[in-house]
């Protein structure tokens, strides 16, 4: 069985720590590298992205890299074995949109990412009202589902979210795709604060969290942070060590708390 | 009971249909839902709407019999005259009726994505009539294949943002259109342009547009002595125009045929899947990525379909063929010569398969929706038939 997720996170808390959650398109060139970096210099967890056709919630630079992973064959299946040969000690989690899972069917789909030492799964175009039948599947099989909470949830649906929500409940920060932005949207630590009421389960802010000044901010409120287009771009530009050395950027900001 | 129903808070039709869309969005289409259903239960709004359609977009719309094309083929042509409305095609029903509604709820400006330009110019139509903002989404190909509706569009006051990504067709001008109502659903409503995406949308966009149904249903009962058509045929690109029609008919004994590009023939050749928010049958490869559709219509050039044609076809009281980009060409041609009326390339594929079709159906009346008119595909074909 893969490490569990939220077991992980929550003790890496109760340790006193911020949680730091680097995303890393799966696929693209030096892409595990560019994890096992990530890991070296300081994060919790990775979430890797499945290469999707059509990635509504990602801005220009997931997306580029995203039809790059494609453009050089990458294929789901391919991704989530090659994760089993990482061979690092923190959870893993994959981030992907639903028809991916949809065409693999369920079960085959939680079964392979089991098999090959995934922890849990974000989906981004499962909300609530969808995800009853996968989230039984993934259930039964061992994966978390990261459920997402966005800054437009009126208070009844916020604990909806949050009872459904496995690993850790993910904020997204500001009303938007993924991208990195000037400053943290003051929505950011507003639904992190809204959510911190109701909920000890670990919870990160990820969209629109840009670099190590703003994770800090965010870790004001949050447990942690899930750095995406910031961390995606240098591994384009620069390569895997630029990768590590912004992890470890991140991270020493966000120790300071 | 009706074969057509209205969806439950689940949207489905069927096993199609659905919310599949970002946790942001959740509460933006339920309160649309709401507001929908609000509306359409308000005798105001569909007087509103009812004077706007009759005094600016010129319904009804007429029936036209081809006398010549029907003996030429042995069968009885109707045409339902979309093309004859304000802006040039069918799209206005639905885009008054979204641009009323998005004032109702406040709302300042409208997102679009377009293919042919037709949704978008009627968008834009709208927008400068309501006075609202609008910014239309369009692939960057089909903007150089419909550059006189992109010059539309801007004439009338709208910003055309040109799709980069993808196959930069309609598939990624809905991608494009998503990302901006993510960021600006607090002040934005997206005035979706077929009966697709999330719950409400299909089932919304069916009813602004069964209007065509049920004026068609009665005007053939009047020159047909009480009688429907035995077949009634529209061309399916997102499936609005077809499911107008369809709406007035579904309940009657008429054949309901949807006509698919080869190149796009997301029932023809498609498996369920999931994108744009809704479950559909679906262009798709083995591992889930949505493949690309070729079609000559910028229209129709779209992987996926409206889930309540999925449904339709499932329980098989619709059947949706398709034709190629030549027979496409000819179908163009034939009505213009043998009518005098240059239809829109996406009605030419309904055209195009009632030609190929005809010597099984003699002596039957058959409806088609000419959904548009071709004056935005003439540059186009300049280009195809000089080549010729
Ligand atoms: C004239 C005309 N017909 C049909 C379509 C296809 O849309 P739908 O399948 O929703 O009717 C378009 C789209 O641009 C159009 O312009």
């Amino acid at each position: 069985m893969p490490m569990h997720l939220e077991t992980h996170l929550r003790a890496q808390r109760s340790a006193g720590k911020k949680l730091l959650v680097p995303y890393v398109t799966g696929g693209l060139l030096n892409w595990k590298e560019a994890i096992r970096a990530a890991a070296a210099c300081g994060a919790d967890a990775i979430e890797v992205g499945i290469p999707f056709s059509d990635p509504v919630m990602d801005g220009p630079v997931i997306q580029e890299a995203s039809l790059r992973a494609l453009k050089d064959g990458a294929t789901p299946f391919g991704i989530i074995q090659e994760i089993s040969t990482l061979d690092i000690d923190i959870p893993i989690a994959v981030m992907l949109y639903y028809n991916t899972v949809f065409r693999a069917g369920h079960e085959r789909f939680a079964t392979s990412l089991v098999k090959n030492g995934v922890s849990a799964a974000i989906i981004p175009d499962l909300p609530l009202e969808e995800a009853g039948e996968w989230c039984r599947d993934a259930d039964a099989a061992g994966v978390e589902t990261i459920m997402l909470a966005a800054p437009t949830a009126p208070d009844s649906r916020l604990p909806l979210v949050v009872e459904r929500a496995r690993g850790f409940v993910y904020a997204v920060g500001l009303l938007g795709i993924t991208g990195e932005r000037d400053s943290l949207a003051s929505t950011a630590t507003v639904l992190a604060g809204r959510l911190k009421k109701i909920t000890d389960k670990p919870v990160l802010i990820g969209v629109g969290v840009s670099n190590a000044e703003q994770a800090y901010e965010a870790c004001k409120v949050a447990d942690g942070v899930i750095q995406g287009a910031s961390v995606v771009r240098r591994l384009m530009e620069s390569g895997p060590d630029a990768v590590g050395e912004y992890i470890a950027e991140v991270r020493a900001a966000i120790d300071t708390h | 009971m009706s074969v057509m129903q209205t969806p439950g808070a689940d949207g489905r039709f069927g096993q199609f249909g659905g919310q599949f869309v970002p946790e942001t969005l959740v509460p933006a289409c339920q309160e649309l839902e709401r507001a929908f259903t609000e509306a359409w239960n308000d005798a105001l709004f569909r007087e509103e709407l009812n004077h706007l359609l009759k005094t600016y977009a010129g319904r009804p719309s007429i029936l036209t019999e081809c006398h010549n094309l029907g003996r030429e083929l042995g069968i009885r042509l109707f045409l339902k005259r979309e093309d004859l409305n304000h802006t040039g095609s069918h799209k206005i029903n639905n885009v008054l009726g979204q641009a009323l509604l998005a004032k109702r709820m406040g709302k300042k400006r409208i997102v679009a994505e377009t293919g042919a330009g037709q949704h978008g110019v009627a968008s834009a139509t709208a927008a400068a009539l309501l006075g609202l903002e609008c910014k239309v989404f369009m692939g960057a190909v089909d903007m150089e294949r419909q550059e006189l509706n992109v010059f539309r569009m801007r004439l009338l006051g709208a910003e055309v943002v040109p799709a980069q990504s993808g196959s930069r067709t309609l598939k990624d001008a809905v991608n494009e259109a998503m990302r901006d109502w993510v960021a600006t659903v607090e002040s934005t409503h997206y005035c979706l342009g077929s009966v697709m995406g999330p719950h409400p949308y299909p089932y919304m966009v069916r009813q602004f547009h069964r209007v065509i149904g049920d004026e068609a249903r009665e005007q053939c009962r009047e020159v047909l002595g009480g009688d429907d058509p035995d077949v009634v045929v529209a061309c399916v690109g997102g499936g609005s125009n077809a499911i107008g029609i369809f709406s007035g008919f579904v309940d009657t004994q008429a054949r309901l045929i949807g006509v698919e590009p080869a190149g796009g023939a997301a029932v023809g050749r498609g498996v369920p899947g999931v994108v744009h928010g809704m479950k559909s049958y679906l262009m798709q490869d083995e591992e889930g990525q949505v493949q690309e559709a070729h079609s000559i219509s910028a229209g129709l050039d779209y992987p996926g379909v409206g889930p309540e044609h999925s449904y339709l076809s499932e329980i098989g009281r619709a059947e949706y063929p398709s034709v190629t980009d030549a027979e496409v060409i000819d179908g163009f041609t034939l009505l213009a010569r043998s009518e005098g009326i240059i239809p829109a390339l996406e009605c030419a594929h309904a055209l195009a398969w009632i030609k190929r079709a005809a010597p099984e159906m003699q002596g039957q009346v058959v409806l088609m929706n000419l959904s548009g008119r071709g004056d935005k595909d003439v540059a186009q074909m300049m280009d195809v038939l000089g080549k010729k």
